[in-house]
């Protein structure tokens, strides 16, 4: 299987900083065509192009788009989510800097179609260093009349201003996102209202992933059809994945949606590394469930995903190599959703907490059947009573794990010894 | 900076504190700006520098407080001048991101969450900083290094100690 480079086409060949280059190969095609359509229209053809969200759920685009569209306010936003704090993704990391005009564009082009003049991008603390090309870009977008005002001589205006994160995963979540850049705790709210309704500053707002929003220009570009002609009939185009872990080819390749997660893995990226056997595949991220051997051969399609139990999300595909105890790294897991729980809600705040507890305690030995049994009741409150994504998705990887896992779980119930991990127990890094 | 400052601020630190606040008054979406700028200039948030924050913009001191507390890359407590993200995700710690720490901390003398004696170097745990195309990987202000081993790590810390690296 080919790579399939839409999105990357022109990473690492343009200058990312300059937008006259993106001009020179094509770039901006599809701002020049939306600023001359009307709002409804530019929709129907992001809504026919059947694009969903790359950030998580695989919501429809031109849906959320719609919602603002139908909200009437002077005042609306267009937000850039670029906090990519799923542990294992670093997609949106290669968009950002190296083909910002792709997300540029995208946003201007949705802010055209809702009537809004100005965007954010909320870039994660910890890509600081990606934020002076980012400026860069915008500021050469902006005086390559792209950007600001009168675009294009279209009397068009949109302006973008960047938004830094400090450090907190759940600030990728979108409420908590816009809490953040109204310079507060990046606590989720309780909705609805929705944010098509009342999202930054109580104005109606359309919040995308970066991977998302870099494929809207192209759309418009190209035409409705033109994507539908990629990936699969409910997930169209391509898509970006983040190989990683015991692989022996680990980067960020491109796709069409669809493609089988054993091919990916086997053919793609040259299998597991060092000749060893593959153990398990963690799928979309830290919130991902964890698949055993066996389970791989399947299509990577939003939809197949979660009708197995698992999410596409952002594309993060770790591999996990035998030498690895599951156990712990099930462990390293639940710690990394302790820490990052906002504490907003009880049943995550205090659910994350005893998670940990649950599986060091089977970790150490100190674990039995009981145990197993209270984290079944524990992960069915937390799934039904948390209040943002968080809480709902730190339980994915643990029930997955001893649901394909069991025998691991149970050799450390018995205490039996695990040479894998005992030289790691008792701490997390 | 001096860092002899973190019990006492001195004065002329607090006047620049001010200045940098001051255009945000009644502003508070710029807070995060405002306080991504101070950490440039002060040894920490200590109460004297979040009062004056909260002074010029116009806002509780317990908001900023609160706010800075919340995020993990921001520091009410001493930190050094570099502060190094080790990072502790999954995909790090499935290729040898335990045994880089260690190494990290022997040679710093220090363990994770502390900060060295002449305050050049904090270190501290981190989730994913989004490189694990090149785990073990770690942030150090805002500069990545990747594929490490124990040795190499050293000779990372090592650039900085000798001032090849600021
Ligand atoms: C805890 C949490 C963290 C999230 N982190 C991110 C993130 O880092 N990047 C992202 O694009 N979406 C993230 N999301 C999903 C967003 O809330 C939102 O659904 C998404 O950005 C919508 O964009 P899309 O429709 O383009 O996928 C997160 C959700 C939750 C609950
Ligand atoms: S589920 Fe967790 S992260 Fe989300 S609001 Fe509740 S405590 Fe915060
Ligand atoms: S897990 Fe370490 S950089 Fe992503």
């Amino acid at each position: 299987m080919q790579e399939l480079k839409v999105l990357t086409e022109f990473c690492g060949v343009i200058n990312p900083k300059d937008a006259k280059d993106y001009i020179n190969v094509g770039g901006f095609e599809g701002l020049k065509k939306a600023v001359k359509m009307d709002g409804q229209e530019i929709i129907d053809v992001i809504s026919d192009s059947g694009l969903r969200g790359r950030g998580g759920a695989g919501f429809p685009t031109g849906r959320k788009i719609q919602f603002a569209y139908n909200t009437d306010s002077d005042i609306k936003y267009i937000v850039c989510n670029a906090d990519e704090g799923e542990p294992g993704t670093n997609k949106d990391r290669v968009l950002l800097s190296e083909n910002p005009f792709l997300i540029i564009e995208g946003m201007a082009i949705m802010g055209k179609a809702i009537g809004s003049n100005c965007g954010y991008i909320y870039l994660r603390g910890e890509y600081s260093y990606i934020r002076e090309i980012l400026q860069a870009a915008i500021d050469s977008c902006v005086a390559n009349n792209l950007l600001g005002k009168n675009i294009l001589d279209s009397g068009f205006d949109f302006e973008i201003r960047i938004s830094s994160g400090a450090g907190a995963y759940v600030c990728g979540e979108e409420t908590a996102l816009f809490e953040s850049i109204e310079g507060k705790r990046g606590e989720p709210r309780f909705r609805p209202p929705f944010p098509g309704v009342s999202g930054l500053f109580g104005k109606p707002t359309v919040l995308n992933n970066v991977e998302t929003i870099a494929n809207i220009g192209l759309i418009l570009k190209h035409g409705a059809d033109w994507f539908k002609g990629m990936g699969t009939e409910g997930s169209p185009g391509t898509k970006l994945f983040t190989v990683i872990g015991n692989i022996k080819h680990r980067g960020i390749y491109e796709f069409p949606m669809g493609i089988n997660l054993k091919d990916l893995i086997f053919n793609c990226c040259g299998g597991v590394e060092d000749g060893h056997q593959l153990l398990a595949v963690q799928a979309g991220g830290a919130s991902g469930p964890f698949i055993n051997a066996e389970q791989i051969d399947m299509p990577l399609d939003i939809d197949y995903v979660s009708s197995s139990g698992g999410r596409l999300g952002c594309g993060t595909i770790m591999v996990i190599d035998e030498t690895n105890c599951i156990v712990d790294i099930v462990a390293n897991n639940a710690y990394f959703f302790k820490g990052e729980s906002c504490g907003k809600c009880t049943p995550c705040r205090e659910g994350t907490t005893r998670l940990y507890n649950f599986i060091e305690d089977i970790s150490q030995g100190r674990g039995s059947l009981e145990t197993l049994r209270k984290i079944d009741d524990l992960t069915e409150t937390m799934n039904a009573a948390s209040l943002c994504g968080l809480g709902r998705s730190a339980t994915v990887p643990v029930t997955s794990a001893i649901r394909n896992f069991r025998g691991e779980f149970i050799k450390h119930i018995d205490k039996d010894y695990c040479p894998k991990c005992q030289g790691k127990r008792g701490d997390i890094a | 900076m001096d860092r002899t400052e973190y019990n006492q601020v001195k004065a002329s630190t607090l006047v620049e504190v001010a200045r940098i606040a001051a255009p945000y008054r009644d502003k508070p979406e710029m807070l995060m700006e405002v306080v991504l700028s101070v950490e440039e200039i002060v040894p920490m948030f200590s109460s004297q520098v979040t009062a004056v924050i909260a002074r010029e913009m116009n806002i509780p001191q317990t908001q900023v407080y609160s706010f800075i507390s919340f995020y993990k890359m921001l520091y009410t407590g001493k930190r050094g001048k570099y502060i190094v993200h080790m990072c502790q995700s999954a995909p790090c710690h499935i290729r040898g991101a335990k045994e880089v720490l260690e190494s990290a901390e022997e040679f710093l003398g220090i363990k994770v969450g502390e900060t060295t004696e002449d305050h050049m170097f904090t270190l501290a745990y981190s989730p994913c900083i989004g490189n694990c195309d090149i785990s073990p990987a770690i942030l150090i202000n805002g500069r990545v290094y990747g594929n490490l081993t124990p040795e190499s790590v050293r000779d990372v810390l090592k650039g900085y100690i000798r001032g090849e690296v600021q």
